[in-house]
């Protein structure tokens, strides 16, 4: 009788994540081992691992996977030294705090739909001010085509994810820093350790659980970027923009593709899976040698 | 040094509100004065049209009755399930325990992209396109790994003695947790909900799929596709002031809420 109780006590949980998240899961992973587009009529014809042997050959979904990690790493590394930057500064600072961090939450809370439009217009070739303002001190001589031109369009994306995301990082480390019990410090500055000594003995070790903590979650939202892609420049000029998730939805939705595209959405997942994986075991046994 | 950190956090203060700045400003210039070369820092004519037109030539009040609707019933109905779940996963003490958080972490990390088509067919079957429910059990579930993770932990703090001395007054399993664990859970279930409505109220890519009529936007799909609507006469006042429009009650929110948002944020992070 317990036990069935219990088990009352999970059900809308059970039923919400099995038909939003597990089903889900499990029909795209058959549905990647199957051909199931226009071209079948929309009936499931069994197609091995053809959709895959397809993907190593598609040149396009080499691009997206590529632009997809230059936009993650780039953006993912730009945010995580501003938001260490500010947290170590804000930290530093007496009071303030509670303002500050309101500030900072303004962008992470906004839509990131929403901040696509915001920054199309900053963007914007004709009327946008950053334009404006880097003719005015003389950095460019004509107006720059930011999100028309393959070579600025992906800055623009990563600038606007920058401004969203730095935020999320400064929080998660700020709050690691106020962590940090301040005797420490003491012990180091009487044991004569300046102000790097008690950065890298101190400060590091204590905030590294935050570091990795920000670090994941940020790789991982990143890496599956749409909105902004899609608002900003729909993934092109010319593709020069198109992201993994835009080119499955693209797939999807477009293309009538369905089998294609699921296999396109399960294999980075594996991918990511299995690099995470062997990056956890890495940093584990990094740990068991220091201890 | 100290001084570094001033300059950095003020510049960075400025950085992250001028880009909002600029739209204020903008939205309220005319369509003739957006066109401006170079733009003008300060409106010569500041107007509400912008504003207006939103709400006149646009369903944007729709639009806005939308996300209030489906963010709230989002909030309502993830935090509601993830107490019931969180409640005895925090009482249970064995290694389903461990099993079950790691298998919410691992779901948290599926990109939406993986649940987007066989979510599209159920929608369709259950005959919930354009419909706000279509959009709630989605936001409700994709958020349920966080909020239960999340109450789980704020569960845990409650010393279970409270219980066992509601059992021996005689209360049920439920009537305990409806009287004595949820109100003491109070600030945890409201930092839950307010990031579940954040969530709801920015989705995108889910809205843009499941929503393919006018009246049954969210404010969030409403104005990012306000720039498609004309190819070549693209209606910035407008967007700029949908912008804003859109922003407020999120603004409000971490205003008020700041304290809550930073615990629920790093909460996972500390734990």
């Amino acid at each position: 009788m317990k036990r069935k109780s219990a088990a009352l006590w999970f059900l809308p949980a059970l039923v919400l994540l099995s038909i939003v998240v597990l089903y889900p899961v499990i029909r795209t992973l058959a549905l990647s081992f199957f051909h199931d587009s226009l071209a079948t009529g929309f009936r499931a014809e069994f197609a091995g691992l053809a959709n895959f042997r397809r993907l190593v050959f598609d040149s396009r979904f080499h691009s997206s996977l590529l632009t997809t990690t230059f936009f993650t790493v780039v953006s993912v590394a730009v945010e995580f030294l501003f938001g260490l930057l500010l947290a170590l500064s804000v930290d530093a600072l007496h009071g303030w705090r509670s303002l500050v961090r309101t500030i900072f939450l303004v962008p992470w809370t906004l839509p990131t739909a929403i901040i696509a439009v915001l920054w199309s217009w900053i963007f914007n070739d004709q009327y946008g001010v950053l334009n404006a303002v880097l003719m005015r001190m003389g950095l460019v001589e004509s107006p720059v085509t930011w999100l028309a031109a393959p070579s600025t369009a992906m800055f623009a994306i990563i600038a606007a994810d920058v401004w969203k995301s730095f935020p999320f990082v400064f929080i998660i480390l700020l709050a690691g820093l106020q962590n940090i019990p301040q005797d420490l410090y003491e012990a180091i500055q009487i044991d004569g350790g300046g102000r790097w000594a008690s950065f890298r003995y101190v400060t590091w070790p204590h905030l590294l659980p935050f570091v990795f903590v920000a670090l994941i979650f940020r790789l991982v939202q990143a890496f599956a970027v749409f909105d902004l892609v899609w608002v900003m420049t729909g993934g092109g000029p010319g593709g020069a923009t198109e992201t993994v998730s835009i080119y499955t939805y693209q797939t999807y939705m477009r293309y009538l593709d369905l089998g294609y595209g699921s296999a396109m959405a399960v294999t980075p997942v594996a991918i990511l899976a299995l690099l995470g994986i062997a990056l956890y075991r890495l940093v584990q046994m990094k740990y068991e040698e220091l201890f | 040094m100290r001084s570094f950190s001033k300059i950095f956090v003020a510049a960075c203060c400025l950085a992250t509100l001028a880009p909002i700045a600029w739209h204020v400003v903008s939205s309220l210039k005319t369509p003739a004065e957006l066109a401006v070369i170079p733009p003008t820092l300060v409106p010569h004519d500041p107007t509400g049209a912008n504003y207006r037109q939103l709400f006149e030539r646009r369903p944007f009040f729709r639009y806005y009755l939308n996300s209030i609707i489906i963010s709230t019933m989002s909030a309502i109905t993830c935090v509601g399930a993830a107490s019931l779940a969180a409640f005895m996963l925090a009482r249970i003490r064995s290694r389903f325990r461990s099993v079950a958080r790691s298998v919410l972490l691992a779901m948290a990390f599926f990109p939406p992209i993986v649940f987007l088509l066989p979510l599209y067919e159920f929608v369709r079957a259950a005959g919930l396109v354009n419909h706000p429910w279509g959009l709630i059990l989605p936001y409700s579930a994709l958020n349920l790994p966080f909020a239960i993770w999340l109450l789980t932990g704020s569960f845990e703090q409650i010393p279970f003695e409270l219980e066992e001395a509601a059992a021996i007054d005689g209360l049920t399993r439920f009537q305990a947790y409806r009287m004595i664990v949820l109100p003491l859970a109070a600030p945890a279930l409201i930092t839950a909900g307010i990031l579940v409505f954040i969530f709801a109220w920015n989705e995108f890519m889910l809205a843009l799929t499941f929503i393919n009529i006018e009246s049954q936007k969210t404010v969030t799909l409403g104005v990012a596709t306000l720039s498609g609507a004309f190819m070549y006469d693209i209606p910035w006042g407008q967007i700029a002031a949908g912008v804003i429009a859109s922003s407020v009650p999120l603004i409000l929110l971490v205003v008020f809420f700041q304290r809550k948002i930073v615990a629920g944020l790093t909460a996972g992070a500390v734990k």
